[in-house]
């Protein structure tokens, strides 16, 4: 019953969290200065010229009628049309967001796959080659713009080996280099994670009753501390796993893979206003479901949220 | 958001990642001291970048485009022919110019509307901590992107951008330690002493919270430089001709095969950079509180 209310409350929560993003970016276009209509419309435009366009995209009505249509649209994910090429913005992220999501994925996976056993050992083997090794990685992680470690890999692997394709976008193996990319500044946060979490676990309690009643080393570190150590980490895996869909804009680009970020970019370039509107909005909504799933999926591995 | 998961998980992030033995502690404390001396050079080199650099950072030697690294021209030339060492000194300037004033701006604002929610409490809290969560629930790169878009592109632009999303991130720290701090003894002896309550806010919380917020702002100074520069490579941030280590990227990408050297020295200068302001973090946040275990 408990779990009930906490699921309900925090779907509650998702909700508010959209209206208040949906919100936010509405009035963000609208106070910032600067008139869409006259950018669209070039400096020689007459004031019918811009009228006209104003009228086409909506901004001549009242701002609370535009701003309750707008909530009425993003509910049903229509973000309207493109300034510049009138097609609709859902359609357009539709197309591409299958891209930036297979980026992520991979990401994700390159991440775990890299920093959840090295985290392990670092946390069992304390001031072992092992931990350096993670720590080391840790700090690079978050010190190497991603984006920057796209272009090294590039060099290595593109310019150097030839294993690689510099331009263009085929099938998977145009996905590799970018994921080690976009993943392994996510693996630094896992990994230290990893570490922290598995840290604590060691030194609790029960640790000790399980020695204690003499079960093997090895049967505590990797089934008792491990299962319970891992917990925070999926939070922060789902974490991350949203923030990959921010960060793949700018991998995108070094990659010129046609993802979601590319998309987004060339709306900004172009100033195509509802497009960028509706990229971010998609973006956040996306954003907030993930933390939603990740918040429900841990409640349910958490025994201690069950029970209270 | 606040959720137990996300609660539970950022208490574990706050660690230290390195807490080493006492034997292992002098380690750390090079580490930390290299990167203050490397700050150090690189604020005195954006300082006296005119002096210092061999070349004017936007002189073009056309006739020596792509040339590789020399006695000549040290780090290379670019696509241009400009001396790649002396744009990444001036690079220099950007990237730290960007730190200061975006983590300043974070600062005042968080410190201003945490201190608000602390003292108030209630439904004020309430709605200032909503506010500040909304603006967590982006990512932070797509945010900064969409502001600046309309904004307008370039340094002031990305600095005021990179402010105000970070601000939720220190209003939350001061709310929380202003919040525990409240309830002090000192500080309910000072109440009952009469003191008032501006003097309650600048003799007793804000120097019992400013530790925390310089470990926040060395940290958030690091991805500040990590944010322009990924702004300046998508062509948002700083526009040419100025020299900033994004933009030089920038050209890298299309140049990789002709000149490399293009593609790695001002991400050297960029890492570097980010790395040192990590480490000087991560080293104040354990030595202001030495209890947390690792």
């Amino acid at each position: 019953m408990k779990l009930f209310i906490f699921l309900v409350k925090r779907f509650l929560r998702l909700i508010i969290t959209i209206f208040l993003v949906s919100t936010i970016i509405f009035f963000v276009i609208r106070v910032i200065p600067g008139d869409p209509a006259a950018v669209i419309a070039g400096i020689d435009a007459t004031d019918e010229d811009i009228e006209a366009i104003r009228a086409k995209l909506g901004i001549d009505k009242p701002l609370a009628l535009q701003y309750t249509e707008w909530l009425q649209r993003v509910a049903i994910f229509d973000f309207g049309k493109s300034m510049i090429t009138d097609q609709p913005v859902t359609k357009l992220i539709m197309k591409r967001f299958p891209v930036t999501l297979t980026l992520a994925f991979f990401g994700i996976l390159f991440g775990v796959i890299i920093a959840i056993p090295l985290g392990v050992i670092s946390a069992v083997k304390r001031w072992s080659l092992w931990d350096y090794l993670g720590m080391a990685m840790s700090q690079l992680g978050m010190a190497i713009p991603s984006f920057w470690l796209g272009i090294i890999l590039l060099l290595i692997f593109a310019v150097q080996f030839h294993l690689f394709p510099l331009f263009g976008f085929g099938g998977i193996k145009y996905y590799i280099l970018p994921s080690l990319s976009l993943g392994f500044a996510r693996a630094a946060v896992i990994l230290r994670l990893t570490r922290a979490s598995m840290v604590e676990e060691l030194s609790k309690e029960y640790i000790v009753t399980a020695k204690a009643k003499g079960l093997t080393e090895r049967m505590i570190k990797y089934k008792h501390a491990l299962k319970n150590a891992l917990l925070p980490v999926i939070t922060v895996t789902g974490i991350q796993f949203g923030y990959m869909l921010g960060g793949a804009i700018i991998i995108e680009q070094v990659f010129s893979l046609p993802g979601l970020g590319r998309l987004f970019l060339t709306g900004i370039y172009q100033r195509d206003f509802t497009l960028i509107q509706g990229g971010v909005v998609f973006v956040a909504i996306i954003f907030s479901l993930i933390n939603f799933a990740v918040d429900v999926m841990y409640s349910l591995l958490n025994p201690k949220i069950r029970i209270q | 958001m606040n959720s137990h998961g996300q609660k539970a998980s950022e208490k574990l992030l706050q660690k230290p990642l390195i807490k080493p033995p006492r034997s292992k502690a002098s380690q750390r404390n090079r580490l930390f001291y290299a990167s203050i001396i490397y700050l150090v050079i690189l604020g005195a080199a954006a300082l006296a970048a005119p002096i210092i650099s061999p070349y004017n950072p936007n002189d073009q030697h056309l006739e020596e485009r792509f040339a590789p690294p020399s006695g000549k021209y040290l780090l290379g030339t670019d696509n241009f022919g400009r001396d790649l060492f002396s744009r990444i000194i001036y690079g220099s300037r950007s990237a730290l110019l960007v730190g200061i004033v975006s983590v300043s701006i974070a600062v005042v604002i968080g410190l201003t509307v945490g201190m608000i929610a602390a003292l108030s409490e209630g439904l004020v809290d309430n709605i200032l901590m909503l506010l500040m969560d909304s603006i967590l629930s982006f990512p932070t790169v797509l945010l900064a992107i969409t502001v600046v878009s309309f904004l307008g592109y370039g340094l002031l632009q990305v600095m005021l951008a990179i402010g105000v999303i970070f601000s939720p991130v220190f209003a939350r720290i001061v709310r929380a330690e202003a919040l525990s701090i409240k309830t002090e003894g000192y500080v309910e002896a000072s109440r009952a002493l009469g003191s008032s309550q501006l003097k309650i806010v600048f003799l007793h919380i804000i120097p019992n919270l400013l530790g925390k917020v310089v470990v926040q702002g060395s940290i958030t100074f690091a991805i500040s430089v990590v944010i322009e520069a990924s702004l300046s490579f998508l062509g948002l941030g700083t526009q040419p001709p100025t020299a900033s280590w994004g933009l030089m990227l920038k050209d890298a990408r299309n140049y990789l095969v002709q000149a490399p050297w293009m593609a790695i020295y001002p991400g050297v200068a960029l890492a570097l950079t980010v790395l040192s302001f990590n480490i000087i973090g991560d080293t104040l946040s354990e030595k202001i509180n030495p209890r947390i275990q690792g």
